[in-house]
């Protein structure tokens, strides 16, 4: 997995509630048997005025101009701006993988589903937790300037404007770590193999019907 | 001791290593696999050269992208190459590594949240996860259930852990007798528009009240199912006499002197009396009607008597903006009541409602009727190859397909339409499953969740009648 300490970029806006995941990555492209190559189709339904089909070539679609990532002055976004609940729906860890395909290394938003939040920190992404009003702001900054960036500092937990405002957001320590980091929890929990040990020998003990059942 | 919560009890029992930074590591004892959400997790686990922790933990089958049709060819029978490559490597990965798995042509094969309970590979007071958000559906247990990313399950496999930090405590009462007409997938669908779709965040909810403790397991497991609809990942029912009589000689349940030995652990799988939560959601089960969703999100939801919502009578704006999309997504004109949308299709199954019971209550609206000239489709597909069998022995398949629905074989089927079965662009479907996004069933395809009931009725009728009405009229 790929560090995650300080990202200066372009801000994308995506202004819609309760964007799901069937939106970010629709159901077709989860055929894949591959953590890469989703890029081109995240948001596919919004993004193209086709029917996507896995395994296409994207490049001669017809694109929905109206889609805000098919603006001109938003191309090469890799912070997405996004409204309450972002993230909500399917488990499917195909949309931290597409939004990470397309160039996304950072979601801003007030909410996210609890699956979705979790999936991002296991690819690199980091999802920031803003107060509304704040995120009110930040629509409103994006959308009145052109390039507008904004400067995510994950070490001091801040996310820094352009005229040099500075908000703070919260972040668990263990998934900072491992984010700042770029470990794999895999490696980090077999560290405690001895613990999971001992713990399977007394569960076998006091309820050993859960146990070589299933064979 | 501190009173605690039936969410608490699980938790506490599953603790293996309390972090100081506030996480712990968490043991789950049960493991479901399916081909979508799997494959990057076993090539993950080839790659770093690990073998699963634990075999018998795990219990897999294809469900996704299986066809609805001509299931005796196995994986050959699959039309689709891109989908017939990942059940295939589903196959491989557990021949593999030697997990078991029902096939394609096993009898055993289905939706695996429809498979776990009736092999009785869920039991109370286990932790059980799947790459799959609606592993909530086995909370209706006394189990703590829910879904989990790629990353996760490759986690699972290798060190049958999870980093988890605890949720709140959330407690939805429901009490009272349930009106007639009215079902599980109502009450849940009336939480859901009360709570919002992300009012249970954080949250393990525990259902609770009379008309919970009222319910039969499979009931349970459709209500429970939604809490992610809900926002919540896990949804928890209290263990009582009806789930020790569901679970009695499942194939995997406990036998003879353990199954003695586990009904007394089990017996103290409830909240106990004064246990805190922080927060609690009361509903009269005499005020629920038939529920139906008229919108892009399963908190758009009213009663059946309903008109569809005006944009105007939302104060929110960001709410407001969601009802006017939703209105262009659906099609509508204001004002329309829920009884004038007319269907194009229906679906009745998923793992929501595809279990024995729902088919029943499906069958016994459709007996003697006919599918409304006006449907170009009305599909139901069981939840797996014994609620099949099970359905056929009691007559079910002809009571549909005479009444002009299509009787299919298992899987998760056009509840997201990975396989063959999906809506047409611009199309209404009345369907069983659980979630109404844009294009879930088929890109532009239009979805109005609903019970089976409800389904069944709105097929004979062509567009949503109020099942209430529709059995007092037959009757």
């Amino acid at each position: 997995m790929e560090k995650f300490t300080s990202h200066k970029a372009l801000v994308a806006p995506l202004d819609r509630a309760n964007v799901d995941t069937d939106q970010i990555i629709p159901k077709q492209f989860l055929k894949s048997i591959k953590r890469s190559g989703f890029g081109p189709n995240l948001f596919d339904e919004w993004r193209y005025l086709d029917e996507g089909q896995p395994g296409q070539d994207c490049s001669n679609r017809p694109l929905n101009p109206d889609f805000i990532l098919n603006k001109g002055r938003y191309q090469g976004a890799e912070i997405l701006l996004a409204r309450q609940n972002f993230g909500c729906g399917s488990s499917r860890e195909h949309a931290p993988w597409a939004l990470l395909d397309y160039g996304f290394r950072c979601v801003i938003a007030p909410s996210y589903a609890d699956i979705f939040y979790n999936n991002c920190f296991k690819n690199g992404i980091l999802p920031v937790i803003l107060d509304d009003k704040i995120v009110n702001q930040l629509f409103e900054e994006t959308f009145v300037s052109e390039g507008y960036q904004l400067n995510i500092d994950l070490s001091s937990q801040t996310v820094q404007t352009p005229s040099g405002e500075s908000f703070s957001f919260e972040v668990d320590e263990f998934r900072k770590h491992c984010l700042l980091n770029g470990l794999d929890d895999i490696g980090l929990t077999l560290a405690d193999a001895d613990s999971i040990r001992s713990y399977e020998a007394k569960r076998k003990e006091t309820s050993p019907w859960l146990f070589g059942v299933v064979k | 001791m501190k009173p605690r919560t039936l969410y608490d009890k699980l938790w506490d029992d599953h603790v293996v290593k309390q972090r100081e930074d506030g996480t712990a590591l968490i043991y789950i004892d049960r493991q479901l696999l399916h081909e979508v959400t799997s494959p990057q997790a076993f090539e993950g686990l080839s790659l770093a050269g690990r073998a699963p922790w634990r075999l018998d933990a795990n219990l897999a089958t294809p469900d996704h992208n299986v066809p609805t049709e001509n299931q005796e060819a196995g994986v050959e029978g699959i039309l689709d190459p891109v989908s017939r490559i990942q059940v295939e490597t589903l196959d491989a990965n557990c021949d593999k590594f030697g997990i078991v798995e029902f096939k394609m042509g096993d009898s055993r094969q289905g939706i695996v949240h429809v498979i776990g309970p009736e092999q009785g590979a869920t039991l109370p007071g286990m932790t059980i996860v799947c790459g799959d958000s609606h592993t909530a559906t086995h909370g209706a247990f006394a189990t703590l259930a829910h879904g989990i990313g790629t990353s996760e399950v490759e986690h699972v496999l290798a060190t049958q852990c999870l980093i988890q930090r605890k949720m709140k405590n959330m407690r939805v009462e429901v009490n009272g007798d349930l009106p007639f007409g009215v079902t599980a997938k109502d009450i849940i669908l009336a939480i859901i528009g009360e709570i919002g779709t992300a009012g249970g965040t954080g949250y393990a909810i525990e259902f609770a009240g009379s008309a919970i403790e009222a319910l039969s397991m499979e009931g349970r497991m459709t209500v429970c199912n939604m809490a992610i609809e809900g926002g919540a990942r896990s949804g928890l029912v209290a263990f009582d006499d009806t789930t020790l009589e569901y679970l009695k000689d499942r194939p995997y349940g406990p036998k003879a002197e353990q199954w003695d030995q586990a009904v007394s652990q089990w017996r103290d799988l409830k909240s106990d009396e004064g246990a805190f939560f922080d927060r609690v959601v009361k509903l009269n089960a005499a005020d629920i009607k038939p529920q139906v969703t008229w919108g892009t999100s399963p908190e758009m939801v009213v009663a059946v008597d309903a008109q569809i919502p005006r944009q105007e009578e939302e104060a929110d704006p960001i709410k407001r903006e969601a009802i006017e999309r939703a209105y262009q997504y659906m099609g509508y004109k204001e004002g329309l009541a829920i009884t004038d949308i007319k269907l194009d299709r229906v679906f009745i199954g998923s793992c929501t409602n595809s279990r024995i019971e729902d088919l029943r209550a499906a069958a016994e609206v459709a007996k003697g009727n006919q599918v409304a000239s006006s449907i170009k489709q009305a599909m139901v597909v069981p939840g797996s190859g014994l609620v099949k069998q099970q359905a056929e022995e009691e007559g079910l398949d002809e009571i549909f397909t005479q009444a002009g629905f299509q009787w299919r074989e298992p899987g998760c089927s056009m509840c997201l339409a990975m396989n063959a079965d999906k809506l047409g662009d611009g199309e209404h479907c009345a369907s069983t499953s659980n979630r109404n996004f844009e294009g879930r069933q088929g890109q532009g395809g239009r979805t109005h969740l609903v019970s089976p009931a409800m389904a069944a009725a709105a097929a004979i009728a062509g567009h949503f009648v109020d099942v209430r009405d529709f059995v007092r009229q037959q009757s």
